[in-house]
């Protein structure tokens, strides 16, 4: 009986393994040696890699494994190693001025780089993510700067901010509201005015007593000729670009109750290197002086 | 245990089945390998072997070393794969990441060319040019000059373990190593500038992923080609279970002529006087001795036969020996073969005669078949032959008409436009100068179209203008940031936008971009 079920193919003459399905047998071939080999090595492989690293899950955690390998350790020494090969760099842009660092193109490129990140986690939730400002606050690429525009005005305005307690430097400027100082006509009137000095009023009869209600009460800060005055942070009335809305009642709005953008100091949460870093990039976007 | 007798006599019937790995049917899991001992073989085809050897390992160990000289700026090595710095150097062509279709094409016809030469001459390929069969035989040539041939090295290795022995294989296993560390050294080579990668290398300054992947590359040839050897080609090679899809009955294969070989006898001569019918062959069993795969190629085809036509020398040698005409195995087609034997078996009617395909003064009958070369030129050689030349001359033309200036514009999407305090409309642009030729450049970047635009580039002067001349590297791309502005009363001017040119100042190479131009309220282009 012992070899009952034992069939031989007659075509090839191997062994089957019994099975037969419709007619159809299945030959005995055994495996390549190499095959059965490389199976085992898996195997040992697996075991070994088990133990060397990181694998059976426990309650709390998994097993460390002897190699004592973690792949947060290993981000931890790419930061580490990313911040050593920035180091030259950093200490180029810590001991150089900004006329120095826009000068050196490789600098700028770095500089430019660095403050584009660093924009995007502190900046961008006011100013936008292209630096585009919005109703109330300012955008950056334009040619119209409130507190100047070169970069020893920039950096200024970043570190010390803008009407932020927490810092003496910091950049002040108050627009006193008219709406208790003049009637709601003389208000038209200046607003009429301040119009007419980039586009067309609603009401050209206005702009002649509103002139002359400009000259009394606006001039002394935004200028005879409504160009502001960038030491007192009057911004310049006379040009295509407004800060709290473009138009007649705009005006109006801001001079009954005028808004006042508030803005970190942010020397000391990012330290010289980045707020220099960030003057450059914002210089770079297009409006820079 | 309450249980009544007679019930337990019920329950021990014998049920008809059987284990499926009984004991007495369980084979090993694994099949033992049966060593293989080739015997040199003397003649045309080893000829011929020799040189394709020769040239082939030549061009893989020599080719890093070659010079080519590109200037200051480029490496001097003919061929490159320059992985840091993106770039692949061959000769006079310079390749960048974006013309890898250049690579991708050269696969193709690798393809093409693959299928053309096994639907003419079979496994020519297998036979002669590939990589594995090129080092085993290099291999065998230091096994047989070290432990002798055949009949030696099976006498070796069967024997006792004697001092002898272990020197023999010592030395063996070592020259193999060697030429595998060579092998695997050759291969960086060509992604580093080899004589600096060899100095360091000898100094154990080179990277680690040099060293890694010498000892990879050294693993696999000696494994592969030392001690796999056939097993490579019968067990992990893919291509002897295609070559089926791509062999006709007219492409020519390693065939032992049975129509003039069967039946075959030791004692010819004796069986002959007996009245007995003899083919020619003798069964010496030359053709199995010298076959590096340990197969007879007197079974016909099969998947292990590389046609490597060692078995057609040693059957010449010894049909030479013998005075009989050489091509008792040759190269021949199915359908000649399939002639021969219809002639030699009366259609398969009766056995082999080869009588049959004599004619009385002993020579080859008229009707019996021979390669006729001609039949290398049908129309499924042509059409392979045709596609591989239309892949060929498409990446010619490719080649001969790429661009050495190529521009590259990202249109700023945010913010998408800036009003300026004039009323003006700003575009900010980031163009990319691509100068692919390993010399300084100046280029003329120009606006063309909307006449009252304006350009700045940031970092060069002027202050403002429509056009500039820039600096490029060489061998590099070049970031710069442009601005242009259109002034307030002129915004209709943008309807059609732009084309940025970018000229070379010495030559007459160009490029140029269609770019579009943003206006607020979204009025674009």
């Amino acid at each position: 009986m012992a070899d009952k079920n034992k069939h031989v193919d007659e075509i090839s003459g191997v062994e089957t393994t019994g099975h037969e399905w419709d007619g159809i047998r299945e030959l005995n071939n055994p495996m390549p040696r190499w095959w059965v080999y490389t199976f085992y090595a898996t195997i040992i492989w697996a075991i070994g890699y088990a133990i060397a690293y990181p694998s059976i899950p426990l309650v709390r955690e998994a097993t460390k494994g002897v190699l004592g390998f973690s792949s947060r350790a290993e981000v931890a020494v790419e930061l580490a190693n990313a911040k050593a090969a920035q180091a030259g760099q950093l200490e180029k842009i810590a001991s150089s001025s900004l006329q120095e660092i826009i000068a050196d193109p490789q600098l700028q490129q770095f500089a430019v780089a660095a403050g584009e990140s660093a924009f995007k986690v502190n900046c961008a939730q006011c100013h936008g993510s292209g630096a585009a400002g919005s109703k109330g606050f300012p955008n950056l690429n334009d040619d119209d700067w409130i507190w100047g525009g070169s970069p020893d005005e920039i950096y200024q305005t970043i570190a010390h901010g803008i009407r932020y307690a927490g810092d003496d430097e910091t950049r002040v400027s108050e627009m006193p509201a008219f709406g208790d100082m003049l009637t709601t006509d003389e208000m038209r009137q200046t607003a009429a005015y301040v119009v007419s000095l980039t586009g067309t009023p609603s009401a050209p009869e206005l702009v002649d007593k509103g002139k002359q209600l400009f000259a009394d009460n606006c001039a002394s800060c935004h200028g005879v000729d409504a160009k502001g005055n960038r030491e007192m942070g009057a911004p310049n009335l006379a040009d295509a670009i407004w800060l709290t809305g473009e138009g007649e009642q705009a005006v109006i709005n801001q001079m009954k109750a005028p808004k006042h953008g508030v803005m970190p100091a942010w020397l000391p949460r990012l330290g010289d290197e980045t707020v220099k870093q960030l003057t450059v990039f914002v210089h770079s976007l297009g409006g820079g002086e | 245990m309450m249980l009544d007798q007679s019930q337990t006599k019920a329950a021990a019937e014998r049920l008809d089945v059987e284990p499926v790995n009984a004991a007495r049917m369980r084979k090993p899991l694994y099949e033992k390998r049966r060593k293989i001992f080739p015997k040199r073989a003397e003649g045309r085809f080893r000829q011929f072997k020799w040189l394709v050897m020769l040239v082939t390992l030549g061009i893989y160990y020599f080719t890093p070393w070659i010079r080519w000289d590109r200037g200051p700026h480029a490496p001097d090595q003919a061929v490159l794969l320059d992985l840091a710095s993106r770039r692949f150097y061959f000769f006079f062509i310079e390749i960048w990441p974006q013309e890898f279709f250049f690579v991708a094409g050269l696969l193709v016809m690798a393809g093409f060319g693959l299928f053309l030469v096994t639907a003419a001459v079979g496994r020519a390929w297998c036979g002669y040019a590939c990589p594995q069969t090129v080092w085993v035989d290099l291999f065998l040539v230091v096994e047989r000059f070290i432990e002798g041939d055949r009949n030696a090295r099976i006498r070796l290795d069967a024997g006792p373990c004697t001092l002898e022995k272990i020197t023999k294989r010592v030395a063996k296993h070592t020259i193999w190593l060697a030429i595998a560390v060579a092998t695997g050294g050759a291969w960086i080579f060509y992604f580093a500038d080899a004589p600096g990668l060899l100095k360091n290398l000898v100094t154990l300054e080179a990277p680690a992923v040099a060293y890694t992947t010498v000892a990879i590359l050294t693993a696999t040839t000696y494994v592969l080609g030392g001690l796999m050897r056939e097993q490579v080609c019968t067990y992990m090679c893919p291509w002897p279970r295609i070559q089926a899809a791509m062999l006709d009955e007219n492409s020519l294969v390693v065939t032992y002529n049975d129509w003039r070989g069967e039946p075959r006898s030791r004692h010819a001569k004796k069986a002959a006087a007996a009245g007995e019918v003899v083919g020619d062959c003798v069964d010496c069993n030359a053709c199995v001795a010298v076959c590096p795969m340990g197969i007879d190629i007197r079974d016909g085809q099969q998947l292990e036969c590389i046609t490597c036509a060692l078995c057609i020398d040693a059957c010449d040698g010894v049909m030479d020996k013998l005075g009989r005409e050489r091509g008792l195995i040759s190269y021949a087609t199915l359908s000649d073969y399939a002639e021969n034997m219809a002639l030699a078996t009366d259609s398969g009617a009766k056995r082999i005669d080869p009588r049959k395909v004599r004619n009385a003064d002993g020579g080859f009958a008229d009707r019996v078949r021979h390669f006729d070369w001609r039949i290398i030129f049908r129309p499924r050689i042509l059409l392979y032959f045709g596609v591989w030349s239309l892949v060929g001359l498409a990446l010619l033309y490719a080649l001969l008409t790429r661009e050495r200036l190529d521009l590259n514009v990202l249109h700023d999407r945010n913010p998408q436009f800036v009003i300026e305090s004039d009323g003006s409309v700003r575009n900010g642009y980031m163009v990319k100068v691509l100068n692919m030729i390993p010399q300084q450049r100046t280029i003329l970047l120009t606006i063309e179209g909307m006449p009252s635009a304006v350009m700045r580039v940031s970092g060069h002067d002027p202050e403002q203008g429509r056009s500039f001349a820039v600096s490029v590297e060489p061998d590099r791309v070049t970031s710069l940031k442009v601005f242009v502005t259109l002034p307030k009363g002129r915004l209709a001017e943008a309807e059609h936008g732009f084309t940025l040119v970018a000229e070379d100042l010495s030559g007459e190479e160009r490029d140029v971009y269609e770019a579009s131009f943003n206006l607020p309220g979204g009025s674009t282009r």
